[in-house]
């Protein structure tokens, strides 16, 4: 059996999905091709453990992020069973590569074991769906879900000149205010709700953020009633995250933010009602006001 | 040219969602609404049209529950309805509900195409991407505004330092993320009309396609695994013991 692992890379660097990619197709007893796309990070890639080889594909359609250029200067280079990493590029080269080469994707796999059987969560985590598939299939992997590929590796890279002509052009970049960490990107995510009274009081949850490198989110309520950004908001219309830790303050634990959060590691539940349903999904649950609780975490976390 | 919108009949995200006999069991569910995100796609369809013109056609695949679906789209201005007729929709894969899907696009004359980022049961994100591959569009994911901008179309999306606008021309589909609009609410007039407009019926000989087989095969569906009851502390004083645990208990700290 053949897999090829599509790299991701976030600057100059491989993403952390990619060496759980590798790590995925060694369980599976495959050393897998890894494609970086664009060709930052190769050598990044060509030092995991257990890869086959690296292909570095450069070309000036890696600029600009358009899934279809991509799509057309890797597929290529795809063969057998392609994993892909479950983050929004990734589920869009992924699902326009599977329609090129005529394969099926399954997105968002939790659990791939050989046979080839793999498992993802649907209807937001509220059922799991358990598929055979055959190896001419695209594959993509939630972050988080599988360990790394560890480092020590030398895998040769073949350096591969190929573009594609790109149709999108990008007329305006409109930058963040802050230079938060993003939700999707952490691997410790303190959340606001409506419980924290107003805006303005997210300064504290920032706080507690900055002493453990945490990002930042927010539950819709407080995105649409006090103008938070929506880039913020966890949930079914927000995103889905899987941190290692989740703290939510203030957060009731509506139906539709447990759907963006429950899959997380660990959750931590701060909420002054005993009732509130967010202590179902919680690992550890403490009833108490922010007003008290959130400064107590700083002083706990800082004391560490 | 007209513009397609691609409408996903889910269950409410308040729905209980029970497993039977290895299946989700879709008779118990109490509420079938829209796709959350189509909803936006909906709403951005009609702006569009609004300002530069064309036909909002609405195309849903699935069983014949999906009609309220399409009638709900024309109570707030979709103009043409088309129903693909599929009993047993989520056991497509991916590749043959594209084909559906794309078959559709062309024979209803549409260059724009606005869906979903992602369906709220599926979850994947793969349609949009996929029909444009097929379609031989431009696709553009995680929008959530389009305008028109003299033949072209600007869409704002997110970048790695923010937002970007970006310009694209047709054919080209948009998957929606949350829009900066909500869907507009039906009034009575809408409601009458749409009660009584044409829904054209397609199936996939109608549209040519001929589906093949699957590689994808679902085994089973299965409740989440429960989570073992989480540990629960009174007052802000168990603040300190909760920080130890996640160091020592659950190493994430
Ligand atoms: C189609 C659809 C999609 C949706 N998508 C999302 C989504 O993506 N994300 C999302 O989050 N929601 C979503 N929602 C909304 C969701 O249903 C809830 O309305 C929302 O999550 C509630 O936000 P909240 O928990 O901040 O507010 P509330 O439900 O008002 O909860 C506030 C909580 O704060 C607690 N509290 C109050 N004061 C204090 C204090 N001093 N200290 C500590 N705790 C305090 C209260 O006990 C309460 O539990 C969606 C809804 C629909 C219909
Ligand atoms: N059966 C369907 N009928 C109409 N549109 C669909 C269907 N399935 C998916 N879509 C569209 O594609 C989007 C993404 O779906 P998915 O790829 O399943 O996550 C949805 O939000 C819809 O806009």
């Amino acid at each position: 059996m053949e897999i090829t692992v599509l790299a991701e890379s976030s600057g100059s660097t491989l993403h952390p999905i990619t060496s759980q990619l590798v790590h995925a197709a060694n369980t599976l007893g495959v050393s897998p091709t890894v494609v970086v796309p664009g060709g930052e990070g190769s050598e990044e890639a060509s030092n995991l453990d257990g890869v086959g080889k690296v292909i570095s594909v450069v070309g000036d359609c890696f600029a600009t992020f358009d899934g279809g250029a991509w799509a057309s200067a890797l597929s290529s280079q795809c063969s057998g069973m392609i994993l892909a990493g479950a983050t929004p590029k990734g589920r869009e080269i992924a699902s326009r590569i599977a329609a090129k080469l005529g394969m099926p994707i399954v997105q968002d796999v939790t659990n791939i074991s050989s046979g080839i059987t793999v498992t993802r969560p649907i209807y937001s985590g509220k059922a799991i769906e358990t598929s055979s598939i055959q190896e001419n299939c695209v594959v993509t992997l939630r972050a988080n879900a599988f360990d790394a590929a560890g480092s020590g590796g030398s895998a040769p890279i073949n350096t591969v000149d190929q573009s594609a002509d790109v149709s999108l052009s990008i007329k305006e970049a409109i930058n963040k205010a802050t230079e938060r960490l993003d939700v999707s990107e952490a691997d410790i995510i303190i959340s606001g709700g409506r419980g924290i009274g107003q805006k303005e009081n997210f300064s504290h949850l920032e706080e507690v953020a900055d002493l453990v490198g945490a990002a930042v989110g927010a539950s819709r309520a407080v995105v649409d009633e006090w103008g938070m950004p929506h880039s913020m908001q966890v949930g079914q219309t927000g995103k889905t995250v899987t941190p290692s830790l989740y703290i939510a303050v203030g957060i009731s634990g509506a139906i539709q933010h447990l759907a963006g959060m429950r899959s997380s590691k660990y959750i931590v539940a701060i909420n002054k009602d005993p009732e509130a349903p967010i202590f179902g999904v919680a690992d550890y649950g403490i009833v108490a006001t922010w007003e008290e609780a959130v400064p107590a975490l700083k002083s706990a976390l800082s004391s560490l | 040219m007209n513009i397609a919108v691609l409408l996903k009949q889910v269950p409410d995200t308040t729905a209980k969602i029970s497993v039977s006999g290895g299946r989700v069991d879709e008779n118990s569910v109490s509420k079938w609404s829209m796709s959350p995100y189509d909803e936006y796609a909906l709403e951005a369809a009609l702006k569009l049209k609004e300002a530069g013109g064309g036909n909002v056609v609405a195309i849903s695949a699935g069983p014949s529950r999906c009609e309220k679906l399409l009638r709900d789209a024309a109570a707030v201005g979709a103009d043409d309805l088309v129903h693909i007729m599929n009993d047993d929709i989520n056991n497509l894969d991916s590749t043959q509900l594209q084909k559906l899907l794309a078959a559709a696009i062309s024979k209803s004359n549409s260059s724009i195409v606005l869906c979903g980022k992602q369906a709220a049961d599926t979850n994947s994100g793969s349609t949009g991407p996929g029909v444009a591959e097929i379609l031989g569009a431009s696709c553009m994911t995680m929008v959530s505004e389009v305008t028109k901008d003299g033949e072209d179309y600007l869409a704002t999306r997110p970048s790695s330092s923010g937002h970007e606008k970006v310009a694209v021309s047709a054919p080209c589909v948009f998957a929606f993320d949350k829009g900066v609009t909500e869907m507009r609410r039906p009034n009575v007039r809408g409601i009458m009309m749409a009660k009584k407009k044409e829904i054209e019926i397609w199936s996939a000989a109608d549209l040519d396609v001929d589906l093949g087989n699957s590689n994808v095969t679902i085994n089973s569906h299965s409740p989440p695994p429960e989570k073992p009851p989480g540990q629960k502390f009174e007052g802000a004083d168990s603040v300190s013991t909760v920080v130890a645990k996640l160091r020592d208990e659950a190493n994430v700290i």
